[in-house]
């Protein structure tokens, strides 16, 4: 209970702080806009309204992704500069507990992304986006943001020993956003990259989305989304509990 | 002669100045690798889209990325010296102003246009983009011309961060109207004609449609005019930067607020 209770006051205190930064909130909600508008130029040149859809179903799931992150690569460097890393690590809680509403948090911001992309689609480029299934679109897009928060959480303790963790954390956007299909169908990729899309819950989750608005089927691939968020939640515990070990022996963990 | 000397070692200490701080855990990231993920990224969509071939896509986000580099190093010359409490004492020395600001901009747009030539080769080995050879030299001096275009717009972005405390956010925003208005994805021909009018006055708009000209065989004599174009919107925005800067200062300078960050 206490946990839960951390979880949710955590993600709460984050989330409100993000919304106040113009770096986590206003760029994260415009950034992928720049591309929507790039993609839907190109599809809708190509003459194809299904594919316009579909390429504003991925648009808005993209800037998930993009406030995800960024902010959850320069998450730890973040509390460095505030001067709180230290104490945060020395709180009674896991620390991994702390962090995860992190994740959380930043996806959260995504929905903002989400919101404006799809109606941005819709009032300039006439994207009519219909639901099949308002529910399963719900839940769907639930899922892809807890597990989205999930990998952030897991990118977060994994860049946790580098002090340029954020060009680490932007420099994943472009490849999560070609590999998990947002606006790339997989069948146009290479063979190789397919077990890295499958690995990558944004794929699921992407999936999800379309086949619930399209009034499918979605929970194959929600469960997938959680399997794959609750593997990166336990591989981060892991990874943080190795890295704090480490920081602690070597009284590196200021990487000053 | 002093003006020559500013002008120089200025220069030569803003460039190692930013490479202090552009460390190999930042560059190779953010320079390197993520301009061929661009690359990749639109030719797919491209593909999957049905249009324009890879070598549109390879050469257009090559040179458009040259806009990181340039937009965000610009800025630094405002916010790092921000940042180190040391822009007071740079703006209150009696120094000229030109070959101050002007002098950093030569490690910028130097930079510039390695980021833009290397996303070229790359992309272009990756995707199987074939460059005549005889292209090579009149690309090396497109590239370079956009990055001192993109310059130009930069140091009026350095300007407006004597203003604003958000300058990162607008490098991004800056960045994004380029993705969007220049061509790099979307044939201008393509696009409402109100943003094929603001296009004719963004960098890289003119050079892109040059390097894709030459990548398709033509000469340097025959993008000349794209060339020229291309020139006189650096020089506007340069010469705007630079006004800038001076109003920016007297203002800070009357305003107290040189330091507000």
């Amino acid at each position: 209970m206490k946990t839960l209770r951390l979880i949710w006051m955590g993600w709460l205190f984050q989330f409100k702080q993000m919304r106040r930064s113009s770096f986590d909130s206003f760029l994260a909600i415009l950034w992928p806009l720049f591309f929507a508008t790039v993609a839907f130029f190109m599809f809708r040149q190509g003459g194809d309204p299904d594919a316009l859809i579909y390429a504003g179903l991925g648009a808005s799931v993209m800037g998930i992704w993009t406030a995800t992150s960024v902010a959850a690569g320069s998450a730890l460097q973040r509390e460095r500069w505030y001067g709180t890393l230290e104490l945060l690590v020395a709180a009674p809680a896991h620390f991994s507990v702390i962090l995860l509403p992190i994740g959380l948090a930043t996806a959260t911001i995504g929905l903002y992304c989400m919101a404006t992309t799809l109606a941005f689609g819709w009032l300039v480029f006439g994207i009519d986006l219909r639901l099949e299934d308002p529910l399963a679109f719900a839940l769907a897009v639930t899922a892809t943001l807890l597990s989205i928060g999930a990998l952030g959480f897991l990118i977060a303790v994994a860049f946790a020993r580098y002090r340029n963790a954020w060009a680490l954390g932007a420099v994943s956007e472009y490849p999560v956003w070609l590999v998990c299909g947002f606006l790339v169908p997989l069948a146009f990729l290479p063979d190789w990259v397919r077990p890295i899309s499958w690995a990558l819950a944004p794929t699921w989750g992407m999936r999800a989305i379309r086949v619930a608005a399209n009034g499918g089927s979605p929970w194959a691939e929600i469960g997938m989304c959680f399997v794959l968020g609750t593997a990166y939640v336990l591989l981060g515990v892991l990874i943080t509990n190795r890295v704090l070990r480490a920081a602690r022996a070597r009284a590196s963990l200021s990487l000053t | 002669m002093t003006g020559a000397r500013i002008f120089a070692v200025g220069g030569l200490i803003s460039y190692r100045a930013l490479f202090y701080w552009l460390t190999p855990m930042i560059y190779i990231p953010s320079l390197m690798l993520a301009p061929i993920f661009q690359i990749l990224l639109m030719a797919y969509i491209g593909r999957s889209a049905g249009l324009a071939s890879d070598e549109f896509y390879v050469v257009g986000n090559a040179i458009q990325y040259a806009a990181v580099p340039c937009l965000f190093a610009m800025t630094q010359l405002v916010g790092g010296e921000k940042f180190q409490n040391t822009l007071s004492a740079i703006l209150v020395s009696p120094a000229p102003r030109l070959p101050l600001f002007f002098g950093r901009a030569v490690p910028v747009v130097l930079n510039g246009a390695f980021v833009a030539g290397f996303s070229l080769l790359a992309g272009s080995l990756i995707l199987g983009v074939h460059i005549p050879a005889g292209a090579i030299l009149p690309l090396a001096l497109v590239i370079l011309v956009a990055a001192f275009s993109c310059t130009g717009l930069g140091l009026i972005n350095a300007a407006l961060a004597l203003r604003i405390r958000e300058s990162a956010v607008l490098s991004n925003v800056l960045f994004g109207f380029l993705l969007i208005f220049t061509g790099a994805n979307v044939p201008l021909s393509d696009v409402p004609g109100w943003m094929q009018t603001v296009a004719q006055g963004l960098p890289f708009t003119h050079s892109i449609e040059a390097a894709r000209d030459l990548v398709a065989g033509a000469s340097l004599a025959s993008v000349a005019d794209l060339l020229g174009a291309e020139l006189l919107v650096a020089g506007t925005y340069l010469a705007v930067g630079y006004l800038l800067l001076r109003f920016f200062e007297n203002q800070g300078r009357r305003h107290a607020t040189l330091e507000r960050s």
